[in-house]
């Protein structure tokens, strides 16, 4: 049986030096580029494919498959993408993963340039994150003076540059065809796909896009064997993954842990809710999914279990809200995002979204009448499957699963002729 | 006004080091473009003039991108420009509060500076640090865990030229200007500086300590000892 918590990725994220070449060497950093170079890029894919590790941007896709799609002796230039534009409500696992072992990163980075035959590998780290910039910036120079990235590594041949490119406030740029346009020098609008990144990517390409954590996660996986990985998690989920639990709980904080936990089992370890509170609703994977409810404590989190209630696994970005929570007040912030973020190129994500925001704002005010409710959701319909990309679908699940979950909420507020709850009340300085 | 000689000249040698890490020129823009905010505090038109002319490309061109990102000022902001997360998660827990009496306080429209110059203020979405709610940032610096009374003693401390650290960085809070050159690709002397991770990053590496609990060991051995759950 594994253990409860797994720590990978986050096992030395207490060692103040762990940020340096020196501290990640000392804690047995930068061995598993010298064994992936002693073999051939195929068996690095194969390894990877054989951990079952699925990306862990939110889509989980099989990352070893995804490496499998870039063609073999074409002799084109071909390109790694490290996605770092962290940015969904809820997720902070990326971040402080560069903060504290910004090395991991870029090992991974340079394993998985191999095995793709990649000799440019960019990271696309959100802006708005400074230090985080500074500590990439420095890691990678740190690696370059320590001959692991540049020109012939380690005598094998390979060459490689890694550069830390700086994004400058856009959500809808962790979209990875949005991400190529933008690393392009472009607005982030999404691409049509085919031909996928894979094939046209950036610079029209052969470019393979993975998230941080996955990335991230393979030195591991290459020094320890695809086995070891796949003993942790689910048959059909595998491994380890980052969990954020935020909100009214009483310790937030991070968790690493195989997927299939709980939310019951991370909340029993961490102390439960803030003191004299239940639990009302939850994200499991940041806003871009339905919400779900104290009903759902016991849902293996892993993908399978989540979409099968409904919701989805995505970043692990679990935000739990209590009884003193407005479920309209929530999700019309969420919705005022989306539709904020909307790039504004396909008119069901970008009027659909104005619409619901402003459809919301009468809810919430106690305003319109239970129509609007129909409204709402008959608008949600129209987004839904009718948008370039998953921003537009991402906009709905909140407001569908909060409807369905919390009809009578949405109706007292008309009753009332306003919110029924008072804000300080949910702050986190509140006492009552 | 266009730039004088002399910044254009400061400027070239800054844009080609940047240009030279691209295979394809024009991924030199958004850093271009935090390079002249770093000159000017705001991406004004001579900046887009610059950028188009360096890259071969129209002002339209680049002033469509300059408007697709937040993160470009089309206007001068403070020298420290201060963000208070409102998403929901933050918001709930009482970034609508500080938002809402940092206004008040500070007395200016958001992205307009303070009289002084100091400080400005915006409202942001999701700044990746949920597990520290209500979060703010000062030029891109992560200040966790804040309440209205330390939201507003940060900025009459930023207005007043006080040393304020971050939560979770360097020891010296970089400018808006100084912020916008390490974003175009220049670091300054700090990032070794402060801790590897926050308090809420190690809760339940704690907690795994102190239960023992491990990932399995690597090898045949570690993998039958271990069933898949």
């Amino acid at each position: 049986m594994t253990d409860t918590l797994t720590p990978v990725l986050t096992a030395h994220w207490d060692q103040p030096d762990i940020f340096t070449i020196d501290g990640y060497r000392r804690s047995g950093g930068w061995q598993a580029l010298p064994k992936a170079l002693g073999m051939a890029p195929d068996e690095v894919i194969a390894i990877v494919k054989s951990s079952g590790l699925r990306g862990r941007g939110g889509a989980g896709f099989p990352t070893g498959v995804k490496w499998g799609f870039l063609p073999r002796g074409d002799n084109k230039p071909h390109y790694l993408v490290v996605n770092a534009d962290e940015s969904e409500p809820g997720a902070c696992k990326d971040v402080p993963l560069m903060m504290a072992t910004p090395h991991t990163l870029i090992e991974g980075a340079a394993i998985a340039s191999y095995a793709i035959g990649a000799s440019h590998a960019f990271i696309y780290v959100r802006g708005e994150v400074l230090h985080v910039v500074r500590r990439l910036r420095h890691a990678v120079q740190e690696a370059y003076d320590a001959g692991f990235l540049g020109r012939n590594i380690l005598g094998s041949g390979f060459d490689l540059d890694v550069i830390v490119h700086a994004g400058a406030g856009a959500y809808i740029c962790g979209e990875e065809t949005a991400l190529l346009d933008s690393l392009e020098g472009k607005r982030g609008l999404p691409r049509y796909k085919p031909p996928f990144p894979a094939v046209a990517g950036v610079y029209a390409l052969p470019t393979n896009v993975n998230n941080v954590e996955s990335i991230a996660s393979v030195p591991s996986i290459v020094l320890n064997g695809g086995d070891w990985f796949a003993s942790m998690g689910t048959e059909k989920s595998k491994g380890c993954g980052i969990f954020n639990l935020s909100g009214h709980v009483a310790a937030p904080g991070t968790f690493e842990a195989p997927l299939g936990t709980t939310l019951r089992e991370l909340l029993d370890l961490s102390g439960g809710m803030r003191g004299g509170h239940r639990l009302k609703f939850w994200t499991a994977g940041g806003s871009s999914a339905g919400i779900l409810t104290d009903q759902h404590l016991d849902v293996p989190l892993d993908f399978e279990s989540v979409a099968a209630a409904g919701s989805a696994l995505g970043t692990r970005s679990v935000q739990i809200f209590d009884e003193t929570t407005c479920v309209v007040g929530v999700v019309l912030r969420w919705t005022e995002f989306y539709q904020h973020e909307s790039c504004g190129k396909c008119t069901p994500c970008r009027e659909g979204t104005f619409w619901l925001v402003r459809l919301l704002e009468q809810l919430e005010h106690g305003q319109g009448s239970e129509e609007d409710l129909d409204k709402l959701l008959d608008v949600c319909d129209n987004i839904t499957g009718r948008a370039f990309c998953a921003l537009g679908d991402s906009a709905t699940p909140p407001v569908t699963s909060a409807v369905r979950y919390f009809r009578d909420e949405f109706l007292q507020h008309q009753k009332e002729g306003g919110c029924p709850f008072d804000p300080a009340a949910s702050t986190a300085w509140s006492t009552t | 006004m266009p730039f004088s000689d002399q910044v254009r000249a400061r400027l070239d040698a800054d844009a080609a080091q940047i240009i030279a890490k691209y295979p394809g020129s024009r991924s030199a823009l958004l850093p271009l473009l935090h390079l002249v905010q770093a000159e000017e505090g705001f991406v004004s038109a001579d900046g887009i003039e610059y950028c188009a002319d360096k890259l071969g490309l129209t002002e339209t061109d680049v002033t469509g991108v300059v408007t697709f990102y937040t993160m470009y000022k089309r206007r001068p902001v403070g020298q420290y420009h201060v963000g208070v997360c409102t998403n929901a998660v933050c918001a709930v827990l009482g970034g609508n509060q500080i938002l809402a009496e940092l206004r008040e306080h500070l007395g200016v429209p958001d992205d307009e500076p303070t009289p002084d110059g100091q400080v400005s203020l915006e409202h942001l979405e999701c700044n990746a640090a949920c597990v520290y709610a209500p979060v703010m940032m000062v030029n891109w610096e992560f200040f966790d865990n804040m309440t209205p009374a330390s939201a507003r003693k940060l900025a009459d401390d930023l207005r007043a030229g006080t040393n304020v650290t971050p939560s979770r960085g360097p020891g010296r809070l970089a400018t808006w200007r100084e912020a916008a050159r390490i974003l175009a690709g220049f670091n300054d002397d700090q990032a070794t500086d402060g801790p590897p991770a926050g308090p809420a990053d190690l809760v339940g590496l704690r907690i795994a300590r102190q239960h023992g609990w491990t990932a399995p060991e690597p090898g045949p051995a570690g993998d039958q000892a271990k069933e898949p759950r």
